[in-house]
């Protein structure tokens, strides 16, 4: 018996599994807060604002294989929905459950704006314009305060209501079940539960019809249009998915801050989520999840532990915590990369590709004995 | 009627005309091979056949004008070409790649007895269905290709250059295979730069040199000509 036959897990086992892992995430908050401090339950709020964002891109790079630099320009158009249309900024308070789905749908009218022209590009040449694109948007967000003062500019929106759904506010602290439940702790739960749409949607995605044509242009573009793929809809469709899960977060985030200003949006962010995809195991849900917690939670670790742990081993701080979040972050990177190139959770298809790279000696045999056969 | 009929087929690489009007026909259920160098425009013809390439003049198949038709309509209408190089999708298995074939129908009970008619036609396929199609040999590559083209029911199934890279002995099996589909009554467009295998095979054929059909006769004629002898034959 192999360790994969070991490993197997039982159909009970699974079960056990499955309400471990939904207990956990139902006392998560709670556990946060007791352990950590309440600073730490907004990290894991977050955590999952990034991991709806990195889903979102998967569909456009891991499933589709289209290189996207630009990604949260739709995580602004969503956010800046939900400011502008629920702010004093133009005094408009529209309700949470129809700035969100505009905000969404505004989202996926860019991502397919930007990915009419985009069309023909790849590789290197589709990452040059996305790239530009998101710069696009966050420029246009910092100058849109004159003639008309559209944005605010670079002082961005304040004051942006809290996320409510009927009379109940996500921005207050509410006594549920003999619980008191404070805002970050409402924010989580309605963050989980739109994360678990996320994940089921991009499960669903995966085995559809659909998803196999963008794993298809993927391999090999003229060959799935030789299948009768729809390569020109279908890569569109794969740009306006992605960037609807954008918007979607992008209109939470808004509303989970209260405040929004071009600042959030810039490159650096892009190449977060995409690091988050690539890290975690691009095409695999699991790893993108993987990938978006392990990118919010370390980082915010080493910003709070690494000042104090110099204090205590050198008896003062040699080094900013902060030039060394990104120096460590860029080490990480580069290990990952060398030893575990299809992420830190690869997908099956990937993992089996690997170790069959091991058996090329095998497929020359092969190709002997087919030929003598 | 043929069942395709190209007249004065013109392609354009930018400034470069890689194809300056050329004529093929292809009659239903026939065999016909398309020879020439390397660089003659073989591959180009077929890609502007498939709708992967903007091209000018007058495609008609199946008795219809293929202008302004995109290539996911002329594969739902039996125009498949099966690229070169084969184009397998590397890391799905040779049985998704297979059911990629079938990407355009959704008759799922027919799909899944013509995969198992398909594995009766490629029995080395079937032994490897689970793996990953880039981790074939080139051989069965080209089997998984030429298969998933089958799996859209082709009327016209167009192939460029099958045999690239392959093996000698190899090469003989994929010749058969393709025999085994004209006897099927697919009609074959076959590109190839062994002239004397798919001469041999084909009932008709072109050469094509710079862009231009220069000869086009039944395949044996070609096979005893002495143009084609000395230019591809090495005779």
């Amino acid at each position: 018996m192999n360790i994969r036959e070991i490993m197997r897990p039982n159909k009970r086992n699974a079960w056990l599994a499955f309400a471990a892992l939904a207990l956990l995430l139902l006392v998560l908050p709670f556990a946060t807060d007791a352990l950590l401090g309440r600073g730490w339950v907004r990290i894991v709020d977050f955590a999952l604002l990034y991991i709806m964002l990195a889903l979102g891109l998967n569909i456009v790079v891991g499933y589709a294989g289209l290189l996207d630099l630009g990604y949260v320009a739709f995580f602004a158009v969503g956010a800046y929905t939900y400011a502008l249309l629920s702010s004093p900024q133009f005094g408009l308070h529209l309700p949470f459950w129809i700035v969100l789905p505009i905000g969404a749908l505004l989202a996926c009218v860019f991502g397919a704006l930007l990915g009419a022209p985009t069309l023909k590009l790849r590789g290197d040449y589709l990452a040059i314009v996305t790239l530009g694109f998101g710069e696009i948007i966050r420029i246009f967000l910092n100058n849109l305060n004159a003639p008309i003062n559209i944005t605010n500019g670079p002082q961005g929106i304040s004051q942006i209501d809290a996320i409510r759904i009927a009379e109940f506010s996500f921005g207050r602290s509410h006594e549920l079940f003999g619980l008191t439940l404070p805002s970050v702790h409402l924010y989580y739960y309605l963050f989980l539960a739109l994360t678990l749409l996320v994940v089921f949607v991009s499960l669903r995605l995966q085995d559809s019809r659909i998803g196999r044509a963008w794993m298809a242009i993927r391999e090999d573009e003229v060959a799935a249009a030789a299948m009768g793929i729809n390569t020109r809809n279908i890569k569109l469709l794969a740009f306006a998915m992605g960037a609807t899960f954008g918007g979607v977060a992008g209109g939470l985030f808004a509303g989970f801050q209260g405040f929004v200003s071009p600042e959030s949006f810039s490159l650096m962010e892009s190449i977060m989520i995409l690091c988050m995809v690539v890290l975690g195991g691009m095409g695999n849900i699991g790893g993108v999840v993987l990938g978006g917690v392990l990118l919010v939670v370390l980082p915010e670790a080493l910003r709070n532990g690494a000042g104090p742990a110099q204090q205590a081993l050198f008896g003062n701080t040699l080094i900013d915590p902060e030039s060394l979040r990104m120096l460590l972050f860029g080490v990480a990177l580069i290990v990952v990369m060398l030893w575990r190139p299809a992420g830190l959770w690869p997908s099956s298809q990937r993992q089996r590709e690997l170790e069959a790279q091991d058996g090329a000696a095998q497929q020359e045999q092969d190709t002997v004995y087919d030929a003598s056969k | 009627m043929n069942l395709l009929e190209v007249r004065n087929l013109k392609v354009s690489y930018g400034g470069i005309q890689a194809l300056k009007g050329v004529d093929i026909d292809v009659a239903q259920g026939e065999l016909v091979a398309l020879i020439g160098s390397n660089g003659a425009g073989k591959t180009t013809a077929l890609k502007a056949l498939a709708g992967l390439l903007p091209s000018s003049g007058k495609v008609h198949y199946a008795e219809r004008s293929l202008h302004h038709c995109a290539t996911h309509q002329r594969v739902r209408d039996g125009l498949v070409l099966v690229p070169e190089g084969r184009g397998v999708f590397a890391r799905m298995s040779v049985e998704e790649n297979l059911q990629m074939g079938a990407y355009c129908r959704d008759d799922k009970a027919a799909i899944a007895q013509e995969l198992a008619q398909l594995y009766t036609l490629f029995p080395r396929l079937a032994e490897r269905r689970a793996q990953l199609a880039g981790t074939l040999s080139g051989g069965k590559q080209q089997m998984v290709a030429m298969g998933r083209a089958m799996m859209s029911r082709p009327k016209l199934l167009m192939l460029d250059e099958p045999s690239m890279g392959l093996a000698p002995l190899m090469v003989d099996k994929i010749f058969e295979t393709i025999r085994a589909i004209a006897a099927q009554g697919i009609s074959i467009l076959l590109v190839e730069q062994n002239a004397r295998l798919a001469l041999e095979i084909a009932s008709r054929g072109y050469v094509l040199e710079n862009g231009l059909i220069t000869l086009s006769d039944s395949a044996a004629k070609l096979l005893g000509s002495d143009a084609v002898q000395r230019a591809y034959l090495g005779v």
